[in-house]
C-alpha cells in the first residue's frame, strides 16, 4: 500500500484530472551560465517539453565581420567562446591561412598549440567546477579555479590578456614566448597531474556526484551523429572522433596523445572525457614545451592582406566540439561572407532530446553537461 | 579529397558544377535534386556523410541567382568533407528542408531563415532563433545597413 498522498495523486492521474504547468527557466537562471531561456512544460516534476529561446547575446558578429579587414576580425573571434578564446583565434587564423594557401612557421604552430591547450584546460576546469557547483558540490569549484588562475596567469604572461588573448595573427603569432615562460610553465605542467588526481578524488567516485550524473542526459551515438553533436559530448557516446587526431592541423600530428573516449552516453562520462582531456592536454603542452623549434614566430607579409577569391571551410577541435569557419573571399581586403559553425549552438539542440520525459533536476545536469557558452551560441 | 565521380554518375542531370579549391570540394546542384542527393550521400557506403556540419546561405547581392544555400557534410567513416551549393530563385528564396535526413538541420535552417530570409519548405518549426520574434528584416542580407535603419 502506497502512502496516502501518492495514492491520491495516482487516483487523480487515473481520472485524467492532472494538468501540466509551464515554467520559465532563465534568461537569468544560474544553471544556464549566461542568458539562455527555456520554457519548460512540467507534469509534476517530469519534463514534458522543452522549448529553448536563444539570442539574448546576439551581436551579429558575422555581419560585423563582413565590414572589417581580415586582421580586424581576430579580436571579434575570441568574444565567441570566451572560456577558450585562443581556440577561436586559432580556428579563424587557420581558415584565412587555408584561404591564402600559406602556413605558419613551425615555431608559431607550437606556440599556438601551447596556448590553445592551456585554454582548453582552463575551460574544462571551469566547466567541471561550475557543474559540480550546480549539482550541489561547492568544494571542487575552489580547487579547480585555483589551477585555472595559474593558467590565466600564463596566458597573461604570453599574451597580455587573461580571457581574450587575440594573440594569433594570420601567418603566425604576435610575439615570441617570454624568456621566463618555459621554466615557469614546465614547473606547472609537472605539478599539474597530482592536482587532477585531487579533483578526481573529490568527484569521480563521489556517490552523490555519480547519482546526479550517471545515466542522466542520455544521448546515444546514433542521436549524437543525427543531431550534429561533436566534441566531448560525442566522445562520451563512444564516437572516436577528435579533429586534432583525424584531421590534424597546426602540427598536432607531431604530438603523442589519445582521444578521450567513453561509452556511457551520459553526463558522468562527459565529465570523465573532459578530465581525461585535461590530462592529455597537459601532456601535449609538455611535449610542445620540450620541442619548440627555433625559427621565426611569424611570416612576414607586405601590404594589405588580400586573399584570392574563393571559399574554404576550416574546422578545429575546440574544447566544446567542432568549431568551423566558412569564409568566402571576393579578393578584397574584407571577407565577403563569414559563417561560424559554433559547437555549442549545435550541441544545445540536443537538450530537448536529453531531458524530455526525465526529472526537472536532471535537466539542470543535462544542460550543464553540454558546457554551453552563450556568447558562442548567440554569436 | 572527396571523389565525386560516383555522385555524378548517379545524378547526371542534377550536378551543375564541381569545383575544388584548397582541398575543399564543392558540388553545385539543382534545387529539385537536393533531397534525393542528400539521402544518397548519407546512405551510400562510398560516401556515408552521416554528419551535417553546417547549413547556411549566401547573399550574392547583384549576381543571379542572388541566394545560394550551402551545406557542409562530414563523413566520419571516410574522414572526408563535402560542400553542397544550391542556387535559389531570386525574389522568394525557398528550398526544401533536410531535417528529415539530418535532424541537426533544424536549428541551422532556423538560423538561416532568421538571418537571410531563406524559407525552408516543410520545416517542422520555422521560427526566428537569434533575433526577436517580431523582427521584420533579415540582417545578413547585403542590403541591410550596418548602422542606421533597422537598429534598435
Amino acid at each position: 500500500m502506497a502512502e496516502p498522498g501518492i495514492q491520491i495523486i495516482a487516483e487523480v492521474r487515473e481520472r485524467g484530472e492532472t494538468e501540466t504547468m509551464e515554467i520559465n527557466m532563465g534568461p537569468q537562471h544560474p544553471s544556464t551560465h549566461g542568458v539562455f531561456r527555456a520554457v519548460v512544460e512540467l507534469d509534476g516534476e517530469t519534463v514534458v517539453k522543452v522549448v529553448p529561446h536563444l539570442g539574448y547575446l546576439h551581436r551579429g558578429i558575422e555581419k560585423i565581420a563582413e565590414n572589417r579587414t581580415y586582421h580586424q576580425i581576430i579580436p571579434l573571434t575570441d568574444r565567441l567562446d570566451y572560456m577558450a578564446g585562443a581556440s577561436n583565434n586559432l580556428g579563424y587564423c587557420l581558415a584565412v591561412e587555408k584561404l591564402m594557401g600559406i602556413e605558419a612557421p613551425p615555431r608559431a604552430q607550437f606556440i599556438r598549440v601551447i596556448i590553445t591547450e592551456l585554454s582548453r584546460i582552463s575551460s574544462h576546469l571551469f566547466w567541471a567546477g561550475a557543474t559540480a557547483h550546480d549539482l550541489g558540490a561547492m568544494t571542487p569549484f575552489f580547487y579547480m579555479v585555483r589551477e585555472r588562475e595559474q593558467i590565466l596567469f600564463f596566458l597573461e604572461m604570453i599574451t597580455g590578456a587573461r580571457l581574450t588573448p587575440s594573440f594569433f595573427r594570420i601567418g603566425g603569432v604576435a610575439m615570441d614566448l617570454p624568456p621566463e615562460f618555459h621554466d615557469e610553465c614546465m614547473k606547472f605542467v609537472k605539478a599539474f597531474p597530482p592536482r587532477v588526481d585531487e579533483y578526481e578524488a573529490l568527484l569521480t567516485e563521489n556517490i552523490i556526484w555519480k547519482s546526479r550524473t550517471k545515466g542522466v542526459g542520455y544521448l546515444s551515438a546514433e542521436d549524437c551523429i543525427g543531431l550534429g553533436v561533436s566534441g566531448p559530448m560525442a566522445r562520451a557516446a563512444g564516437i572516436n572522433w577528435d579533429l586534432r587526431k583525424n584531421q590534424p592541423y597546426s602540427s598536432y600530428d607531431k604530438f603523442d596523445f589519445k582521444a578521450a573516449v567513453y561509452n556511457g552516453c551520459d553526463a558522468y562520462d562527459r565529465y570523465r572525457v573532459r578530465m581525461m582531456e585535461i590530462r592529455q592536454s597537459n601532456e601535449i603542452i609538455r611535449q610542445a614545451l620540450e620541442g619548440v623549434p627555433e625559427g621565426d614566430y611569424s611570416i612576414t607579409m607586405k601590404g594589405a592582406l588580400k586573399p584570392p577569391a574563393g571559399e574554404v571551410y576550416m574546422a578545429i577541435e575546440a574544447p566544446r566540439g567542432e568549431l568551423g569557419f566558412y569564409i568566402i573571399s571576393d579578393g578584397t581586403v574584407q571577407p565577403f561572407r563569414m559563417k561560424i559553425r559554433a559547437p555549442t549552438f549545435v550541441n544545445l539542440q540536443s537538450l530537448a532530446k536529453m531531458s524530455e520525459g526525465k526529472l526537472f533536476s536532471d535537466m539542470v545536469a543535462a544542460l550543464a553537461s553540454v558546457d554551453l557558452v552563450l556568447a558562442e551560441v548567440d554569436r | 579529397m572527396t571523389d565525386v565521380t560516383k555522385l555524378k554518375s548517379a545524378f547526371p542531370d542534377a550536378v551543375l558544377n564541381v569545383e575544388e579549391f584548397r582541398g575543399d570540394v564543392t558540388v553545385t546542384l539543382k534545387r529539385e535534386a537536393l533531397l534525393p542527393m542528400c539521402t544518397f550521400l548519407r546512405d551510400d557506403p562510398d560516401y556515408s556523410f552521416r554528419f551535417l556540419s553546417d547549413v547556411t546561405a549566401v547573399d550574392y547581392k547583384d549576381k543571379t541567382p542572388r541566394f545560394v544555400a550551402v551545406y557542409h557534410l562530414l563523413s566520419h567513416e571516410h574522414n572526408q568533407r563535402l560542400r553542397l551549393k544550391v542556387p535559389l530563385e531570386d525574389e522568394r528564396p525557398e528550398i526544401e528542408t533536410v531535417v528529415g535526413i539530418w535532424p541537426t538541420a533544424n536549428w541551422h535552417e532556423r538560423e538561416t531563415y532568421d538571418l537571410l530570409g531563406v524559407k525552408f519548405l516543410n520545416h517542422p518549426d520555422l521560427r526566428r532563433i537569434l533575433l526577436p520574434y517580431h523582427w521584420d528584416c533579415h540582417p545578413l542580407r547585403k542590403d541591410y545597413p550596418l548602422e542606421g535603419k533597422g537598429e534598435l
